[in-house]
């Protein structure tokens, strides 16, 4: 990045000066790189970017309004479209607050379901992250091995629930089926597969030289401001602050399981997209033990292919009920902090219901970090939020 | 420090203006006035015991039998690992609150989407403009006595862009 300031209000050497303009550009809502419709209003002067302003709101849906006007079991659908990219995060995230308002317990076999899941889940969102992070700075081949491996995923996930992408699979009180004979099988099998794509992956893309040009140095966010503007997941930690869900506020089986929190002290573009990439490999460790754990738990039988829904779905009545509460959850979803501010009146519909999304807090400090930039820089830095917009504008 | 220790930190600094303190779902809740709300959450974020500088969540709920809206603030320390809910109650027909982006800077969007589903006036805001709807908008959605009215919505909405008022 150049000095700016000599830059901006004057083109010209020595005494002949030319006085230049700011200009302002909108960037999308149409942009290929904005990944959904996120419109950016910039000023710019020249190449340089003066301010950046997101105008959110295109795939406004208010899921927080239609959530009030359905009982606590019909809200689960409408998670699965606030983050499309990871749902089963989203699935997670809702059942957690309703079960913590009712305080039920969920089986231990759904529980260790639910953390294999959603690891592989963080794997193909990281996945897409890269395959089109890569687009976003002209590396067109990543993103075909990106998708061929998810593709891998999501079709384990087709066999266990039907769905590829709305999978509407997490319950309250656990999750909707045991997983079929011979799947765990088909997991580990896929692990196996996956370490050497990733490496691949690095090869091509995460060390590759046109890249790190792109992406070093770019978008420096230093560890305070991280803190100030409230980010979390990959964008706290390629920033050197190991703020992880997962083991500074451990929800589910988390405690049980073995894993690093990867962190990167650069505070770039690139740094980010190097602790995404290590979480993958983490996330392959997890699945490991969650498999290894499943293994000793009762399987369904022949004659029962999904098994006895007792240890998988606690006893939950089919309209709950809470008592008059409010309770805060969060999980660490691929983005960050997904969370959910639930209050309950003990009727059988959420009084309130606030989604805080991690990717609308994470664009937040757009603003902050994009001035000094030039354009093609802020594709970079925009890319690098792996913003989903249904979560952002929710 | 757990929740009994910042219990007795905040009974011996703060004597008027909190107005509960109770044990909750996410650890210790602490409701204050709207008078000493701006103050309080400066000491929480920059006294060396507390130091909560970390702002997770920022909610807000329409109590309508009550007639108040409430915000909730839910605060995380990085360094001591410590959590805390702090709540405020305004009036429903003024709802207004200073603000505190200038202590969390993640409060600045919590708080326009705050202002633009809930109507909630955040004094002091640098920049407080809707967040998800259009410049022209009426209402605040999230009220539990908001109507929709799609047609008369549609009718008006289309009229003030034919008038050239919303761009």
């Amino acid at each position: 990045m150049m000095d700016r300031e000599k830059l901006v209000g004057s083109v010209g050497v020595g005494e002949q000066t030319i006085r230049t303009e700011t200009m302002e550009v909108s960037m999308g809502p149409q942009h290929p790189s904005t990944h959904g419709v996120l419109r950016v209003v910039l000023k710019v002067d020249g190449e340089w970017i003066v301010e950046a302003d997101p105008d959110l709101g295109y795939l406004h849906r208010s899921f927080e309004k239609l959530g009030e006007l359905r009982t606590y079991p019909q809200g689960i659908f409408l998670t699965d479209r606030w983050d499309y990219v990871s749902a089963m995060n989203n699935n997670w995230v809702y059942c957690l607050a309703v079960e913590k308002l009712l305080g039920l317990q969920v089986p231990e076999k759904a529980e260790w379901i639910r953390v294999l899941i959603s690891e592989m889940q963080r794997i193909a969102s990281h996945l897409v992250f890269m395959g089109t992070y890569g687009l976003d700075v002209g590396a067109l081949t990543p993103f075909f091995y990106c998708f061929r491996e998810r593709e891998k995923i999501l079709d384990l996930f087709e066999e266990i629930c039907g769905a590829r992408l709305t999978y509407n699979f997490y319950r309250i009180g656990g999750v909707s089926r045991d997983v079929p004979r011979g799947w765990l099988d088909k997991v580990e099998a896929l692990c196996d597969y996956l370490i050497p794509r990733l490496d691949e992956l690095d090869d091509l893309l995460t060390n590759n030289k046109v890249f790190l040009a792109r992406t070093v140095g770019i978008g420096v966010i230093p560890p305070e401001m991280a803190i100030s503007y409230g980010l979390s997941g990959p964008m706290i930690r390629g920033s050197g602050i190991p703020y992880d869900l997962r083991k500074v506020a451990p929800y589910s089986v988390y405690d049980q399981i073995e894993f690093d929190v990867v962190t990167h002290d650069g505070g770039d573009c690139w740094s980010r997209t190097w602790v995404r990439s290590q979480e993958m490999r983490q996330s392959i460790r997890i699945v490991r033990q969650c498999i290894e754990k499943l293994r000793q738990m009762p399987e369904p039988t022949f004659d029962d292919p999904y098994g006895p829904s007792t240890h998988v779905m606690a006893k939950v009545p089919p309209k709950p009920k809470p008592k008059p509460n409010d309770v805060y959850v969060a999980i660490e979803s691929p983005r960050g902090e997904l969370g959910v501010y639930m209050v309950s009146d003990g009727s059988e519909k959420p009084y309130r219901m606030k989604i805080r999304g991690p990717a609308f807090v994470n664009l937040s400090v757009l603003p902050a970090i994009a001035p000094g930039h030039k354009v093609a820089d802020l594709v970079a830095i925009v890319g690098n939020v792996d913003i989903v917009m249904g979560e952002v504008d929710r | 420090m757990n929740d009994q220790e910042l219990e007795q930190k905040i009974k011996e600094n703060w004597g008027d203006g909190i107005v509960s303190l109770r044990p909750s779902l996410n650890g210790l809740e602490v409701r204050v006035t709207p008078n000493i709300f701006k103050e309080f959450a400066r000491w929480l974020a920059a006294d060396q015991e507390m130091e909560f500088n970390y702002l997770r969540c920022l909610s807000t709920v329409d109590w309508v039998q009550e007639q108040e809206i409430e915000v909730v603030y839910h605060l995380f320390s990085l360094r001591h690992r410590h959590h805390l809910v702090l709540k405020v109650r305004v009036p429903r027909k003024e709802p207004q609150l200073p603000t505190v982006s200038d202590i969390w800077a993640t409060a600045n969007w919590h708080e326009r989407e705050a202002y633009d589903l809930m109507g909630v006036f955040f004094v002091g805001h640098p920049d407080l403009r809707r967040l998800f709807l259009p410049p022209g908008f009426e209402g605040h959605p999230l009220r539990k006595d908001y109507i929709h009215d799609i047609e008369r919505f549609d009718d008006e909405f289309a009229e003030k862009i034919r008038r050239g008022e919303i761009q």
